[in-house]
């Protein structure tokens, strides 16, 4: 059984103006798979608790890659607010089926929207520590260029991940059929839960099998 | 209201069983389809998630957490096959 424990924040690195990187120390952690997540939970001082769900940014050492939502109750804290020495306590790691493992050696298709990069760099990040050749494809879909996460790691990609950068709001258009490749890689879509049906939809109807298409929704597009 | 997926269930489930839930395989009880816990449509997180099939929307699970209790629902489900390793 997976108990809640404390973990202190002990750096912090903007992505973009919205969005900020927090790493972690949480003592006796036991490791994890990329692509899992973990449970956060923050208690007011009047006992009041809100809990989200983060995923893992790479799986060496507990990063989150936070987007602020305005009207939030949880990512305004920990995007402008937590400083390192804070606590929260976290629960994890869980999640065991969005996840991939270096030993696979399936072509791998990544499809983010926005946000939903984080567990897939999580993916690309594990690919270049275990130093395996497993070639990857990255789509990844955004508004514009100043929401772009990890932007130094993307711009530059390690050899044999191709990434593609869709900025949906200079293009004025959503994720098409046009941007995805046809069957045969393993598929991991993250995003908003729209994007991500309207993403696995397209996969489908490209010929992907659907057991192969495996999908993590985080609720609604900020 | 926007739904998110199974995959936001591991947590809770992970207070309860030892094992991670959220990659066994379910059978729908309304329509039958099999697929993964983590591939179910939940709505929440309160007053409890409501784990809906993507088949056919019926309800396959429900989870409340109350203060010292958890109840887990799961009339909707014919059957779950939890996978345990080597």
């Amino acid at each position: 059984m997976t108990k809640w424990q404390s973990a202190r924040l002990i750096e912090t690195r903007d992505e973009t103006p919205s969005a900020r990187t927090l790493v972690f120390d949480v003592p006796g952690w036991p490791g994890h798979l990329a692509g899992q997540h973990v449970d956060v939970r923050l208690t007011a001082e009047d006992g009041y608790t809100a809990r989200r769900s983060y995923s893992l940014a790479t799986t060496q050492g507990v990063e989150l890659t936070v987007q602020r939502l305005e009207d939030g109750e949880v990512s305004p804290y920990l995007t402008q607010v937590m400083e390192p020495d804070d606590q929260l306590e976290i629960r994890g790691p869980v999640g065991g089926w969005f996840v991939w493992r270096p030993d696979d050696p399936a072509p791998v298709l990544l499809v983010a929207g926005g946000a939903g990069i984080v567990p897939l760099m999580a993916m690309i990040r594990t690919r270049r520590v275990a130093g395996v050749a497993t070639p990857f494809q990255l789509i990844y879909s955004l508004r514009s260029p100043e929401q772009l996460y990890y932007a130094d790691e993307l711009r530059k990609p390690d050899p044999g991940v191709e990434a593609s950068l869709v900025y949906t709001r200079v293009r004025n258009s959503r994720l098409t059929a046009a941007d995805l490749p046809g069957p045969g890689p393993d598929c991991f879509v993250c995003g908003p839960t729209g994007f991500v049906e309207a993403a696995a939809d397209l996969l489908v109807g490209l010929g992907h099998d659907p057991a192969r298409v495996k999908t993590e929704r985080f609720g609604a597009s900020s | 209201m926007n739904h998110v997926d199974g995959n936001a269930m591991a947590g809770p489930l992970s207070e309860i069983f030892a094992v991670d839930l959220s990659k066994a395989s379910g059978t729908c009880a309304s329509c039958g389809l099999v697929g993964p816990v983590a591939g179910l449509r939940v709505y929440g997180p309160d007053p409890g998630l409501v784990a809906r099939c993507p088949g056919c929307d019926e309800v396959v699970m429900r989870l409340v957490r109350g203060p010292e209790t958890a109840w887990l629902d799961l009339r909707g489900a014919v059957s779950l096959r939890i996978p345990l390793g080597p």
